[in-house]
């Protein structure tokens, strides 16, 4: 009580200090240095006839700045087969948090006039006037798998096979299981975000590729793409089928969590099927010592072949394998089957 | 100006105040305002055992496996564990009059920040010194914001809510972040005694929570906040420290959950603990936490939270999709807080308006 100001600068000395060192501790733990993943794009090699240089154009990109891996590829890898091109420039603009963000700003692109714009909408129906708006103006749009409603909003619609992803794992497992002999299987299905059309489709696929073979699903779980909310679903899923032969999860990085969920339940009488085809994903089925035996993909490559195909458009050229002089309005990439005899080949496209 | 002051003394401590129990007539337990939490959390015992004997109704086969309903109950309690562990810290800042609707996102900071590969050199105690110091950081943040910068504590966190999944999403490049580390891995597969470490984990910090807020001077004095800030700050209460600190402790259970998170799901994200705020504070209104503050239990809330687990783990059983599980967990909030009303406005607000309409004229 007599002299209390030194005790607490004293105090205070500490306080900061330490505060201060945890700061510089902290800070330096941000780093994320790794081999970056090798984006997917396709060189300008000589012997394709497209790769020749053509007139400099100017594209313009958007996509939804969302916290998911394959956003995060589709971005990388627009951008880098972009920078593939000597005769592009890329002009990327943040896409915000929704549908009306992501107007705002690409109604400020439109006033730079770019040759073209790539897009990947929040959401296609919302973002239709936009299209509409874009192609009066004289300009291309790219559609980026979530397709405008109005056929007259876009140039070109390149995009994912949803409900092909469905039949492409539903025809995996029902031909496994036909080949063990299993009378009537039981089947689990983790699902991603139910109030998505994609995740819909996804499992209406599923459904209809095991009902060619006479099989049901025992028991649906939807997760929110995420690897937690993956590990919970999976886990109470595991709890509600204590003996399984088969689980379709449609998401790779929720899979991370699926999988935790498994080995920490010791389970393995069955096997798995993934979806998009990470990274992480095709190395687990290459070394064949998880559940996880195959993913059918959906796979976010389409973003460089959507940069490819822009350019072209703005330059108004062709594919040259096609005998079109012009590049065609709608592309739906087929989804592809990884298992452990093909993975080495998928790496490469993994994300 | 006195007189009104020395009024809102008495509000500021319902539990303690000495007319409360008088007023409300003391004759038998379930009328008794001091026996409400204890009527409470017999409900939601009541709600589990409701929910355990749909289960059995419906799956008759699992549930005759006692070996099964054992490792189930397991599972619900580890699946309430990291949401249990940010409710007892919410259920702190709300007994103290605020709201933290950060807690979700600084999960997932924490826990991204956490698993960095540099964070992960360090092994397993620099990833759990770095959650739980950027909890803390981050509570630091909200509780200056609110208690020296005068903001909204709905204003601030939902700042904080908003930003810190922007950094986090900034530092993990929008990628899973996958952590390799076999120790941190571990506390999900780890049971001691046939109980999950996780659960463990849950319970302590549930304890030292129970014992800060009813055997300490700090957690009476966050009653005393929550009940009347004016007033505490009149019986010489540092409501601004003390209200910064209450953020802090939150950002503290976040940064212990997110390390439970990322054990679970052995990855963080910049988009994990989706919604996670809401839960905890649902967990908190059903366990009989006021929000607008000065009462609550870490007991209520913790049952609040097992219930919602035990929800979610009932409708996978059978086979229920999710979009009528959120009804569900929506309609027994609304009940929950309706039962809240019915009982406090009627029995206790209406004891406590004739105990202030006699204390007038004395004074």
């Amino acid at each position: 009580m007599t002299n209390p100001i030194p005790d607490t600068s004293r105090r205070r000395l500490l306080f900061g200090g330490t505060a201060i060192a945890a700061g510089a501790l902290l800070t330096a733990c941000t780093s994320n240095e790794q081999t970056p993943t090798p984006a997917q794009t396709k060189g300008a090699d000589d012997t394709n006839p497209n790769a020749a240089a053509g007139k400099a154009v100017t594209i313009g990109f958007s996509a939804p700045a969302a916290d998911h891996g394959w956003i995060a590829a589709i971005t990388n890898n627009a951008k880098a087969q972009a920078g593939a091109y000597k005769d592009v420039t890329f002009k990327q603009v943040e896409a915000g948090k929704d549908a009306a963000a992501q107007r705002a700003a690409l109604d400020t692109l439109i006033a730079e006039k770019p040759d073209v714009i790539v897009l990947l909408p929040h959401d296609g129906k919302e973002l239709n006037a936009f299209g509409l708006k874009a192609m009066e103006a004289g300009i291309p749009v790219v559609n980026l798998d979530r397709a405008f409603p109005d056929a007259l909003a876009y140039r070109l619609q390149i995009k994912g096979d949803n409900y092909g992803m469905g039949v492409a794992a539903g025809h995996y497992i029902g031909k496994a299981l036909k080949a063990k002999n299993v009378a009537s299987p039981i089947i689990g299905e983790i699902a991603g975000m139910d109030e998505l059309e994609l995740t819909q489709e996804r499992s209406a696929g599923f459904k209809a590729a095991l009902a060619t073979y006479g099989f049901t699903v025992a028991n649906r779980r939807a997760a929110r793409f995420t690897a937690d909310s993956g590990q919970k679903e999976a886990q109470n899923l595991l709890q509600a089928l204590p003996k399984i032969d088969a689980v379709w999860n449609h998401d790779d990085d929720q899979g991370i969590g699926v999988l935790a969920a498994i080995t920490a339940a010791n389970r393995s009488e069955f096997f798995m099927v993934g979806g998009a085809g990470s990274k992480k994903a095709i190395e687990d089925i290459a070394a064949d010592k998880t559940v996880l035996k195959a993913t059918v993909t959906y796979s976010p490559s389409m973003a460089s072949s959507a940069i490819s195909l822009a350019r072209l458009i703005a330059q108004g050229r062709g594919m040259s394998d096609l005998v079109e002089l012009q590049v065609p309005k709608e592309v739906i990439l087929a989804s592809e089957t990884i298992t452990k005899e093909n993975a080495s080949t998928y790496l490469k496209l993994g994300f | 100006m006195s007189v009104s002051s020395e009024q809102k003394v008495e509000q500021a401590v319902p539990g303690h105040a000495p007319h409360a129990a008088p007023a409300a007539g003391g004759t038998s337990w379930w009328k008794d305002e001091a026996q409400e939490p204890l009527r409470r959390n017999l409900g939601l015992v009541g709600v589990l055992l409701a929910l355990f004997a749909i289960g059995a109704y419906i799956r008759p086969d699992l549930y005759s496996d006692a070996d099964w309903v054992i490792n189930n109950i397991m599972v619900i309690l580890t699946q309430a564990a990291a949401i249990g562990v940010i409710t007892v810290g919410m259920t702190f800042v709300i007994i103290g009059g605020g709201i933290d609707l950060s807690v979700g996102a600084l999960i997932a900071l924490s826990g991204v920040w956490a698993t960095t590969l540099a964070t992960q050199s360090f092994g397993p105690v620099g990833m759990i010194f770095t959650a739980v110091a950027v909890g803390i950081g981050a509570g630091l943040v909200n509780g200056a914001l609110v208690a020296y910068g005068k903001l909204v504590p709905f204003i601030a966190t939902l700042a904080m809510l908003v930003a810190a999944r922007g950094l986090a999403a900034q530092i993990s490049g929008k990628q899973t972040q996958i952590s390799t580390d076999q120790i941190i891995n571990g506390i999900a597969t780890t049971r001691i005694g046939g109980i999950p470490l996780l659960v463990i984990i849950l319970l302590v910090v549930a304890g030292l929570g129970w014992v800060l807020l009813n055997r300490t001077t700090f957690g009476r004095r966050t009653v005393a906040i929550g009940g009347n800030a004016e007033a505490a700050r009149l019986a010489g209460i540092n409501v601004r420290g003390h209200t910064m600190l209450l953020y802090a402790l939150s950002g503290l259970c976040c940064g212990i959950a997110a390390i439970m998170l990322t054990s679970l799901a052995t990855s963080s994200q910049a988009a994990a603990a989706e919604l996670y705020e809401l839960d905890a504070i649902a967990a908190a209104i059903i366990g009989g936490t006021l929000l607008s503050g000065g009462r609550g239990t870490i007991v209520g809330s913790l049952f609040g939270v097992i219930v919602f687990s035990a929800i979610t783990n009932l409708f996978a059983i059978a086979n229920l999709p999710t979009e009528v599980q959120n009804m569900v967990k929506g309609a027994i909030i609304v009940v929950a807080v309706l039962l809240q009303q019915v009982r406090f406005s009627s029995v206790t607000q209406f004891a406590r308006r004739h105990g202030l309409t006699r204390a007038k004229p004395q004074t």
